[in-house]
């Protein structure tokens, strides 16, 4: 598509929109969202670039290979978040058992392992759906 | 007969379901068997247990994380079966292409 309003307007709010899909993944333990719905929003907004720039401009800012170390990634650190309560003493996925920093309730840090787990959940939300897009319409 | 038999058999479904519809609770009364010290212990010790004030996401996250370690495993097996898929066929075709030329 090649359209220079289009463009244009997809060129302004896109850092906004990840901006606020960071947000909502970064506030996932203390405010409505998650790590599902921002990387929704993320992913959303690339797409919404790739509609309007094409696929080989889309291809060139956020390679395959980047989303593919995201898609496993995300579960490793998931798993390895999970391992760290074994080693710390606990059952795995524990939190506040084996002494993740719980902080005060309501600070952007605290709450143990949510935050990181969160992250990982956004990441690899936004990467699937980046990856499922551009593979489908790859074979146009 | 065969035909009657049937009838019967769909005769008995359809009382066995339809007492058991009527048996059912209604909709967000106080009674329901959903509503159990479970829901109650998350709502009460959800802040100290986790410090996180979205109790959602601490149930999620905290509670039921091997659950959501699933979930994102569903995710990671779906982009899978998808890429084999798809971008098997991708590659097929270059291949194709280049033997052709």
């Amino acid at each position: 598509m090649d359209n220079l309003i289009v463009k244009t307007i997809t060129r302004l709010i896109v850092p906004f929109i990840q901006i606020y899909g960071i947000f909502i993944i970064l506030h996932g333990h203390i405010s409505p969202g998650g790590g599902f719905s921002g990387g929704a929003v993320l992913g959303a907004s690339m797409i919404l670039y790739t509609l309007s720039y094409g696929l080989t401009a889309a291809n060139k800012k956020l390679p395959h290979k980047v989303t593919g170390v995201f898609e496993s990634g995300g579960i490793i650190w998931y798993v390895l978040l999970g391992l760290v309560g074994i080693f710390l003493g606990g059952s795995f996925l524990s939190n506040k058992e084996v002494g993740f920093f719980m902080g005060k309730a309501g600070d952007v840090i605290s709450g143990g392992f949510i935050p990181l787990i969160t992250a990982a959940i956004g990441l690899k939300v936004a990467s699937t759906m980046i990856t499922l897009f551009h593979t489908i319409i790859e074979e146009d | 007969m065969k035909k009657a038999l049937v009838i019967l058999v769909l005769l008995g479904l359809f009382v066995l379901l339809t007492s058991s519809v009527l048996k059912m609770p209604s909709l967000g009364s106080i009674d329901n068997p959903s509503y159990n010290e479970t829901s109650v212990y998350y709502i009460e010790n959800a802040i100290e247990d986790t410090h996180a004030p979205n109790a959602i996401a601490s149930i999620i996250t905290d509670y039921r994380s091997f659950d959501t370690l699933g979930e994102t495993t569903v995710l990671f097996t779906s982009i899978a079966a998808v890429l084999s898929v798809l971008r098997l066929n991708h590659n097929s075709k270059e291949k194709g292409d280049k033997n052709n030329g």
